[in-house]
């Protein structure tokens, strides 16, 4: 059955939350029915650029029909840039929601650790936003005072922040912010850079903490048909019959003792 | 408007298929199109045991293209055949199973397995450039290509085509060795060889240093070398080589292909094929082409 499509997206709105940093709401099905921790595959109207850019979301608004991506313009003369000049009105071609996104229903009754660093912090927002536990603690890291999202977060939870340079919250990295406050929980979800993850991974490993991690990898199909995004998995997967997970259909969120990073 | 074309005895519906690779074996991209619609699908190269790939990052983009070294991850013929034949004998559409190996023993291996299988033609990868073992030398030497060829001939019950890499001094030359050897198509051509340096991370964009180049990049360069083995051979071609739209694949057909693969394109838009088709249609009424056949090789 044929039930997805490339769809011409509308840009409602576009600003600038930070050097580099981007946040735009547009108009789509993809809407319907997404979930906290999918991504959209977003495509360029520069014909010298063919594939997708996976972008997380970072919220969902079923009844307006809308999803907001908060995203990183990597450069100059990218897809990326390229998005950041749309303006409201504009089109934009887009495939989604694609992955699997956050099992946020099993955070019920627990005391849960939100994660995210850098480009890896606004999935987690649309995650605090839906999800009901018994204590909601964030925990996002940045390079500098350019917080975007902060406010947001401040309404969805307990927020914890911690920064590079040390200009707000703890100085350091998210695991150094648990640190200093002694933070607890009994479930994580989080999403970031690779040294991120893995510490994370190895901090609720070592302490039998279940633990959901968003991958990110160079795409090409976005669909799971091509085979570029794959990360290592524990045991055999059971489609590729190999060690290897597809980062856009099976993932790109992972339980972290299914993958290796 | 006669949209049929026959490659060596199978008649597809219409001369449109997917590049090898670029499509899994159709299941992910049925949610985006009617696979019945399809001349054929083609499925990923498949191999003798199961293939773990290459590092990442595996794919870059590049100008109107990409690179990619996927390694040919595949999950071996014995899960292949109870799983990917099935699904795809579910659909009104012709199935091409790509066959890959690091030796002949390994090709010949997975080409008996599938000669009872229900399927109807076999694309055997002896060009693909991300795979170590000299491997790519292979389909860069004429005398092995014949000789592999006549083995495959040998214990094959379906027709034989032997997909051919562009990255020789003369493709014509590995499509006559291809011929002799008694394939009953050759289709044309994978990826060239390509080198991406990220400037940023100082290092190469693939892990495996090199990749395959492919997308409209590559086009001018397919259409000249499917025209050359077109006037080289007389067995059928699959053209194939950046086609992303009707325009293009019309240029392969008249330049000698008998039916093409879209690629890289499907990334893009996962529907493109369905444009495809549907506009080679609207080209032939337009020029009053009355059969897909009547267009095949007439710029000469």
């Amino acid at each position: 059955m044929t039930t997805k499509k490339k769809e011409q997206a509308k840009v409602v709105s576009q600003e600038q939350l930070a050097d580099g940093i981007f946040s735009m709401w547009i108009q789509t099905e993809a809407a319907g029915s997404a979930r906290p921790g999918q991504f959209i595959s977003m495509y360029t109207n520069d014909g010298s650029k063919l594939l997708p850019r996976p972008i997380s979301i970072c919220e969902i608004d079923k009844e307006g029909g809308k999803l907001r991506v908060v995203y990183r313009v990597t450069g100059e003369k990218t897809g990326t840039e390229e998005f950041s000049q749309m303006k409201a009105g504009d089109t934009i071609p887009v495939i989604g929601p694609l992955g699997n996104g956050f099992p946020f229903e099993k955070a019920e009754g627990k005391k849960v650790f939100l994660m995210g660093g850098g480009i890896g912090v606004p999935p987690i927002l649309e995650l605090a936003k839906q999800m009901e536990c018994e204590k909601k603690q964030i925990v996002v890291g940045y390079r500098d005072a350019h917080t975007f999202l902060k406010e947001e977060f401040e309404q969805a939870g307990e927020l914890y922040i911690s920064t590079e340079d040390g200009s707000v919250g703890t100085k350091g990295n998210v695991m150094d912010a648990i640190r200093e406050n002694a933070l607890e929980a009994d479930m994580i979800y989080a999403c970031g850079p690779t040294p991120m993850l893995r510490a994370i991974k190895q901090y609720a490993e070592a302490n039998g903490i279940e633990c959901y991690i968003s991958l990110e990898e160079r795409m090409a199909c976005g669909i799971g048909a091509c085979l570029a995004c794959v990360c290592k998995s524990k045991e055999k997967d059971a489609h590729s019959n190999v060690h290897n997970k597809r980062i856009c259909k099976d993932g790109p969120v992972f339980l972290s003792t299914e993958v290796e990073i | 408007m006669d949209m049929r074309v026959n490659i060596a005895g199978v008649e597809w519906k219409n001369p449109v298929t997917v590049a090898s690779g670029t499509f899994g074996s159709g299941e992910e991209f049925s949610e985006f199109v009617d696979l019945n619609k399809l001349g054929a699908v083609t499925t990923k190269g498949v191999a003798n045991v199961p293939w773990p790939g290459n590092p990442t990052p595996r794919v870059a983009e590049v100008y109107g293209g990409m690179m990619n070294a996927i390694g040919l991850q595949n999950p071996g013929i014995d899960l292949f055949c109870k799983r990917d034949i099935p699904y795809l004998k579910n659909y009104d559409t012709r199935i091409i199973v790509n066959v890959c190996g690091h030796a002949p023993e390994e090709y010949l291996e997975v080409v008996e397995r599938l000669a009872d299988e229900p399927i109807d033609m076999m694309e055997i990868n002896i060009s693909c450039p991300n795979v170590n073992a000299g491997f790519l030398a292979f389909g860069q030497d004429a005398k092995h290509v014949e000789e592999l060829t006549g083995q495959i001939k040998k214990i094959a019950k379906q027709p034989i085509i032997m997909k051919l890499t562009p990255n020789v001094t003369d493709i014509t030359e590995i499509a006559k060795a291809a011929e002799a050897g008694g394939a009953d198509a050759v289709s044309l051509i994978n990826t060239l060889t390509g080198m991406k340096i990220d400037i940023n991370r100082k290092t190469f964009a693939v892990a495996n240093k090199t990749g395959g180049v492919s997308g409209p990049i590559v086009k001018p360069i397919a259409v000249r070398m499917v025209y050359q083995v077109a006037q080289a051979v007389n067995i059928p071609i699959i053209g194939m080589g950046g086609i992303s739209c009707a325009e293009d694949a019309i240029e392969f057909l008249l330049a000698g292909a008998s039916a093409v693969s879209v690629g890289t394109a499907n990334f893009h838009n996962p529907a493109v094929t369905m444009e495809v088709i549907d506009g080679i249609e609207a080209y032939m009424k337009k020029n009053g082409f009355e059969s897909v056949k009547d267009m095949v090789g007439i710029v000469k």
